[in-house]
């Protein structure tokens, strides 16, 4: 048996315990007994995730000071996280991920809203002739005509931040969904024929890699105009040599395997084998990746929107929403960067995780990340 | 080896012949006529003549693209078309040195970081510290380089006023200590988007190394655990670093981009943009072939340098 007592806590090494982390250790130390009536835990749960939401609702709605708002919000966020996951773990049994649960809500939830934004009663979040009347840089007030407040124009950020969604969510998902394809279909037929078929496409594919993927995006952004297919189409460059090599290499593992070789005999023909022996073996690592490849193309999306090479303002996109804020805008009305930030960092969090998951799941070759 | 060699050596020039094909061919991507294009229109004929004739736009395109390439080779990557049209190789040798100092100055500064944190979250595997920090690892993967900026700008730069905002000290200049304060920030942004993945694989790979038995071995003779972590456990376990380093020298590149933006530093990553911005065409075509031809050379070194490091994987693949 390896050095199990190398796991337990040892006298701190390099400093004391953060006081977070000591104000949350007793908590911790209640998961330990198992024997734990499933009741209690589910009242304790409950009850910490009432008391850490009735916080949260507090630190938003009080009129407090900024750092005291901060200090309920972040209080009571933990205070839910913790009671959410003992509930969570007490109702559905120890392997639930409350994270989890939470990137998918997020998820489906920004979906859901990106796709209605034109039916929902948003205010107005791309005309600035008709918001000349209203107020610029209003205060977040959740209360209010405007939730998350409005920029310079007096567009509503809270708008402008579900269009965002809209273009950002769009223009990652189908550069994926032609990555996928392309990088995909030309790994799986490198992988089968090898030799001069697979020199070629590995010369291509390290060529594609040769320039660093951002300032590919900008060398295509100084020809192409900024609409969003053609944004697209250049993110999707950026994901077919490692589509390439996964399906490449997954496909060499799977080529010379029984099953191939007992079609082979058969005298299936090569497309035969490719597409109903191969890629079915393929296709998880690959939508796997895909899923993790979406988070960092809304990323490079974000970047390209931000240097002001993306869609143009006034049309919204989470980067130039972003760089609205820069010069000095942004210590007077921070909302103008946070509202947006914290829609990408969400979503891009969200997609991590769940992309992460489907790689331990699926992608037996999965790097941990 | 020899052979291997030659081959590797070949296919690197053979990639960096297509790259220069695909940096000269943007401009084929251009809608209709480049001077145009790259002028607006509305100037006189001869402005788009003179243009043309600069850019070489009425040879035919192969023997453009070997003058080019012969120039190119020789230093010389022509001149910018916005005013003051200078030598495009003149201004990327004066942005050169503000990257490198960036990108580097941040990889030091996510090490520094990234080690000592994986060493705690890996010394208290599970641990209520250890959990915390690979949340925040995780979550800090989930943060551009350019919202981590304008963050530590709106809280370190308007919060205290300790670093500037927007100049910048070359170095040479005599004056260090001036290039290292205005540096720092910049250098942080980069290191905070590096060091989340430095300090994930760091963690896993501890994890392994201090389960084996001659760190048992190690603790057993009496050794203080900061000596059995770095003189025996961080060696062994830096070999993913290593690697991801390589992988990570795109991201590297992408961030110090983002970054000289943010911060108006006169770098590469501004050249590039600004020129971007404006579509002056023979500088983004300049500068971007020098990034990928030093992007791959350091890949290539990189890759070379593995099979020094360690010995299995010279015989694994040419």
């Amino acid at each position: 048996m390896p050095m199990s007592e190398l796991t337990q806590p040892e006298p701190p090494l390099l400093e004391a315990e953060p006081p977070e982390a000591a104000a949350l250790a007793p908590a911790a130390g209640a998961d330990a007994p198992a024997a734990r009536p499933r009741r209690t835990a589910v009242l304790l749960g409950a009850g910490l995730t009432g008391a850490g939401l009735a916080l949260l609702v507090v630190g938003l709605l009080a009129p407090l000071v900024t750092v005291a708002t901060l200090v309920l919000v972040l209080v009571g966020l933990v205070l839910a996280g913790a009671g959410g996951s003992r509930l969570g773990r007490a109702v559905a049994g120890p392997g639930f991920d409350l994270t989890y649960w939470l990137a998918m809500a997020w998820l489906v939830l920004l979906v859901g809203v990106a796709l209605l934004a034109p039916v929902l009663p948003f205010a107005e979040h791309e005309d600035v002739a008709s918001t000349l009347l209203e107020e610029p840089f209003a205060r977040p007030d959740l209360a209010s005509e405007h939730p998350l407040g409005t920029n310079g124009f007096g567009l509503d950020l809270l708008a402008r931040s579900v269009y965002g969604a809209r273009s950002s969510l769009l223009i990652a998902l189908s550069a994926v969904v032609i990555g996928t394809i392309i990088g995909g279909a030309v790994g799986l037929l490198a992988g089968y024929f090898q030799k001069s078929v697979d020199r070629v496409v590995g010369v291509l594919t390290n060529s594609l890699l040769a320039v660093p993927p951002l300032i590919l995006l900008i060398a295509l952004a100084t020809v192409l105009e900024p609409k969003l297919r053609n944004i697209a189409f250049s993110l999707a460059l950026l994901t077919i040599p490692s589509m390439v090599r996964l399906a490449r290499a997954t496909t060499m593992a799977y080529a010379n395997r029984e099953f191939v070789v007992a079609a082979r005999a058969l005298g299936a023909t090569r497309g035969r084998i490719m597409l109903r022996e191969l890629l079915p073996n393929v296709l998880l690592p690959i939508v796997s990746l895909a899923i993790v490849m979406i988070s960092i193309l809304i990323v490079a999306e974000a970047s390209l929107s931000f240097l002001g090479l993306g869609i143009q303002p006034p049309a919204p996109t989470w980067g130039n929403m972003i760089a609205e804020g820069e010069g000095d805008v942004f210590q007077e009305h921070p909302q103008v960067v946070l509202v947006p930030g914290a829609f990408l960092f969400l979503t891009v969090f969200a997609f991590n995780l769940v992309g992460e998951k489907a790689r331990a799941r699926w992608d037996s070759r999965s790097v941990k990340l | 080896m020899t052979r291997k060699l030659a081959l590797r050596v070949g296919e690197l020039v053979l990639v960096l012949l297509i790259v220069s094909l695909g940096v000269f061919s943007l401009m084929a991507l251009l809608p209709g006529d480049p001077a145009v294009a790259i002028l607006g229109a509305g100037q006189p004929p001869e402005a788009y003549a003179d243009l043309r004739e600069q850019l070489g736009l009425d040879e035919p395109t192969f023997s453009r693209y070997l003058d080019w390439l012969v120039s190119a080779a020789q230093g010389d990557l022509g001149r910018s078309v916005v005013p003051p049209q200078s030598e495009v190789v003149d201004r990327i040798v004066s942005a050169l040195p503000v990257s490198l100092q960036i990108a580097v100055m941040g990889l030091v500064m996510a090490m520094l970081i990234a080690v000592p944190v994986a060493m705690w979250s890996a010394y208290h595997e599970g641990g209520m510290v250890d959990r915390l920090i690979s949340a925040g690892t995780f979550a800090l993967l989930s943060v551009p380089s350019f919202l981590a900026g304008l963050l530590l700008i709106m809280l370190v730069v308007d919060g205290t006023g300790w670093f500037p905002r927007s100049e910048w000290v070359r170095l040479g200049e005599g004056d260090l200590l001036g290039n290292l304060h205005h540096a720092f920030l910049p250098a942080l942004t980069v290191a905070l988007a590096e060091l989340a993945m430095f300090a994930r694989v760091l963690r896993g790979d501890l994890i392994t190394t201090l389960r084996e038995d001659f760190i048992l071995a190690a603790r057993a003779k009496g050794m203080p655990p900061l000596r059995v972590l770095f003189s025996d456990a961080l060696r062994p376990s830096s070999f993913s670093l290593v690697t991801l380093m390589g992988l990570s020298l795109g991201r590297l590149i992408g961030s110090t981009v983002i970054v000289e933006y943010l911060f108006s530093l006169p770098g590469m990553g501004s050249l590039v943009v600004n020129a971007a911005n404006q579509g002056d065409f023979p500088m983004v075509q300049g500068a971007v072939l020098v990034i990928a031809v030093l992007y791959v050379l350091i890949n290539a070194g990189i890759d070379l340098s593995y099979g020094y490091l360690d010995p299995r994987t010279r015989r694994a693949h040419v």
